[in-house]
């Protein structure tokens, strides 16, 4: 029996990489470092899949050591397994895996070859790191550490000023989540004073039994969840925050597939997850989180269908599962949010990766001058399609189960208005397959709308090997809902009791199914047969291409809040510090300086006036001692 | 020795006040640093003078006022030494020792 601690290896095993690939490798030997990274993460990858045979049963266990103690705050290290971990901690080594073997490929030849693989090293150890924590504390720590790599890979060509750009912005705009993630870690170290001791406490198990046992009331419940669901808004792209995951494919495509569409977007959704039992216990948060998640969802669809950059089109397709996601653990259906971002991990890796061979074979991202790839590539175009099905909820694939069991959760939920969610959720269904046909058809079929779509030539097999392992995952992946014990610990009873497991009606299943053949069907009757054209489309409602075009304008919005309330908070900000702030400092400075210049008149530098004053002095001393006491002086005049 | 000492021990004090008030005057009011040793001799004695009067006077049996005295000549000896050496140095540093152009420490 391996002990707790080994199991701090998972996420140990890619630091180790990380600290060999960089002492070691950066300067001569950097065609080792993938093999380095991808010998960690099959280690990683079979402690996770040990660490999920020992949950067999729904077992749950953690383990922690003490890291710092700074008055009563008690930081610790530390494991909580249990099924929600460990799937996803398989699926990150699974696609991390994936992805390392891809890059061998795809980045063969670029400068920093070794600097990529260092990162993704120190992102892969960071994110295991964030799934396997057992307190809130250690989850921030790594949360940061992923935002960081995630930084430093999407700038990974930071000589490209819209790559340096993009991994600014995405930084900045997910730190206006993170301030909130943060502020409910302080509150919630202050919380417990006078509850439970002198303790803080962190720890996911410590919490669950707090809000179980009534210790926290609803109302601090609420404000806690809101505090963390916005960090998960910042870093799962929901909206308002979403904009800057488009801009965030700058960086190379295998690092999209990883960080931004399979593990690292997904670690908002994941924190929801873990601090499930806070949200059940306010119903308020629950019910942001599901008009969160519905609004993301339509409205990054939306944005996918006018897009031509077939990267972004796949990042808004993130977007929008992410808040479908967000929008199932919302009405209560915490197993099918879970669900759908183990399945949508594997497809939308696969769909990135394809995405990255057609790029690599073309040299360009815009999907208008590709077309006909289909014979061209038939291995990333086929694997292509099992993603895009896959996404569209197409029977037998794993997106067509989770994607069920989401909708399934909305339309038995007991949340108000789940029957508008559950709407705009179909209507998400349609999009997500007409956009995601577009661009299959527009990239595959047809014929070559450019010399380079014409000549290119299908990717080495390190590339077109992982595409095949993820197509299979992505076909298969639906079985796992029914093989993976999900501990949610009675916290599904508490949001909807009396509903079970989900389970797909008929009804539903042949609303979304009908829905996603019919956005299938506009997809192949417009881009491939050309019965519908879009270009006379766009020409007859000019306004709402212009507003899908622009991503509803909400990243003009935001540079007008930028630039008006940000920067006119910051001048009063600034006013403040350097006037009240400084103002006061520079005012202690004065009056020391003032003093200073009124007692320097005192130093004659006369040794005669010093020693007049000490004279003085003495007698002031010595009148104030005898003028005290009478006795004293009595005694020394007393006549012998 | 045993005796009782025909003058009353107030007149021995009286002359080591007024010995003690010179020396003070001489030591704030002259310039000369000679002198301002001068004045700090004054008060030493006139610490000796009291040392030897209260000793006499207080019967006589230990000799702790005579020692004192001693010490205090032999101190006085040396500080004078070390004094005189410093009046020396700063002579040759400032050209003078003149007290009220020496300075140098004003604020």
């Amino acid at each position: 029996m391996l002990g707790g601690y080994t199991l701090l290896l998972i996420p140990g095993f890619p630091f180790i990489a990380f600290v060999l690939i960089a002492a070691l490798l950066l300067r001569r030997g950097e065609r080792v470092a993938p093999f380095v990274l991808i010998a960690a993460l099959l280690g990683s990858l079979s402690l996770s899949i040990f660490s999920l045979a020992l949950t067999e049963g729904q077992k749950s266990f953690s383990t922690a050591l003490t890291w710092l103690q700074v008055g009563s705050v008690t930081l610790e290290v530390g494991v909580l397994i249990d099924g929600l971990s460990c799937i996803m901690m398989i699926v990150v080594c699974t696609v991390s895996l994936l992805v390392q073997i891809y890059s061998i490929g795809y980045m063969k030849g670029e400068t920093g070859y070794g600097r990529y693989f260092a990162y993704m090293s120190l992102f892969s150890g960071a994110m295991l790191g964030l799934v396997i924590a057992d307190n809130i504390a250690q989850t921030y720590i790594f949360w940061e550490l992923v935002g960081i790599c995630s930084y430093l890979l999407i700038g990974f060509w930071y000589r490209r000023p819209s790559a340096a750009a993009a991994a600014k912005k995405a930084f900045v705009v997910t730190r206006f989540g993170d301030l909130g993630f943060l502020t409910a870690i302080l509150i919630l170290s202050f919380q417990h004073h006078g509850l439970l001791g002198p303790h803080s406490v962190f720890g996911f198990r410590q919490l669950e039994h707090l809000v179980s046992s009534g210790a926290i009331a609803t109302g601090a419940a609420t404000v806690i969840a809101l505090l963390l669901f916005s960090g998960a808004v910042g870093k799962s792209a929901q909206f308002p925050l979403h904009i800057w995951l488009p801009d965030a494919m700058e960086g190379p495509t295998p690092v999209s597939a990883l960080i931004h569409a399979a593990t690292m977007v997904a670690a908002g959704v994941y924190l929801v997850a873990r601090t499930y039992f806070i949200f059940a216990a306010a119903p308020a948060a629950l019910f942001v989180v599901a008009i969160i998640g519905m609004t993301t969802l339509f409205l990054a669809a939306t944005m996918g269908v006018a897009e031509n950059d077939i990267k972004r089109v796949l990042a808004y397709s993130t977007i929008s599962q992410l808040g479908y996601m967000m929008l199932a653990l919302g009405v209560g259906g915490y197993a099918a949010g879970v669900f759908h971002l183990t399945t949508h991990a594997f497809f939308k890796a696969l769909l990135f990766l394809t995405a990255g061979s057609v790029i690599h074979a073309v040299h360009t991202n815009d999907m208008w001058q590709m077309g006909g790839l289909i014979r061209r590539m038939p291995i990333t175009a086929l694997t292509c399609l099992v993603g895009a099905l896959a996404l569209a909820g197409i029977f037998p694939l794993s997106g067509f189960w989770s994607k069920d069991a989401v909708l399934s959760a909305i339309w038995s939920s007991h949340l108000p208005g789940h029957q508008v969610m559950f709407v705009f959720a179909l209507i998400g269904v349609a999009l997500t397959a007409f956009y995601m046909f577009r661009l299959w058809f527009v990239t595959f079929a047809g014929r070559p709308r450019t010399e380079a779509a014409a000549h290119a030539h299908e990717s080495p097999l390190v590339m077109t090997a992982p595409l095949l392992l993820l197509a299979l995952l992505a076909a298969v992946a639906g079985g796992l809902e029914f093989r993976v014990p999900l501990t949610a610990g009675g916290i599904a009873e508490v949001v909807h009791s009396g509903t079970g497991p989900e389970t797909a009606s008929a009804l539903v299943i042949a609303a979304s199914f009908l829905l996603a053949m019919a956005g299938i069907g506009v997809a192949w009757a417009a881009y491939r047969e050309q019965h519908i054209s879009p270009g006379a489309f766009n020409a007859r409602f000019p306004g709402v291409y212009h507003l899908l075009k622009n991503a509803w304008y909400l990243n003009r919005a935001w540079e007008l809040f930028a630039s008006r309330v940000v920067i006119a908070g910051s001048r009063l900000a600034a006013w403040f510090d350097r006037h009240i702030v400084n103002g006061m400092v520079d005012g202690v400075a004065w009056l020391a300086g003032w003093t200073a210049n009124r007692l320097r008149t005192a130093q004659t530098g006369q040794m005669q006036f010093y020693a007049l004053v000490f004279i003085c002095a003495i007698i002031a001393g010595l009148i104030v001692v005898f003028g005290r006491d009478q006795t004293l002086l009595a005694l020394v005049m007393r006549r012998p | 020795m045993t005796s009782a000492p025909f003058i009353p021990i107030q007149s021995y004090l009286v002359v080591s006040v007024l010995l003690f008030a010179i020396g003070l005057v001489g030591v704030f009011t002259r310039r000369n640093a000679i002198a301002v040793l001068l004045g700090i001799e004054l008060m030493l004695n006139a610490a000796n003078i009291n040392f030897v009067a209260f000793w006499r006077y207080s019967g006589g049996a230990q000799m702790e006022g005579q020692v004192f005295t001693v010490v205090i000549i032999t101190v006085a000896a040396a500080e004078a030494a070390i004094a005189l050496a410093i009046i020396l140095n700063v002579y040759r540093r400032f050209r003078t020792v003149n007290v009220d152009q020496i300075n140098l420490m004003k604020g």
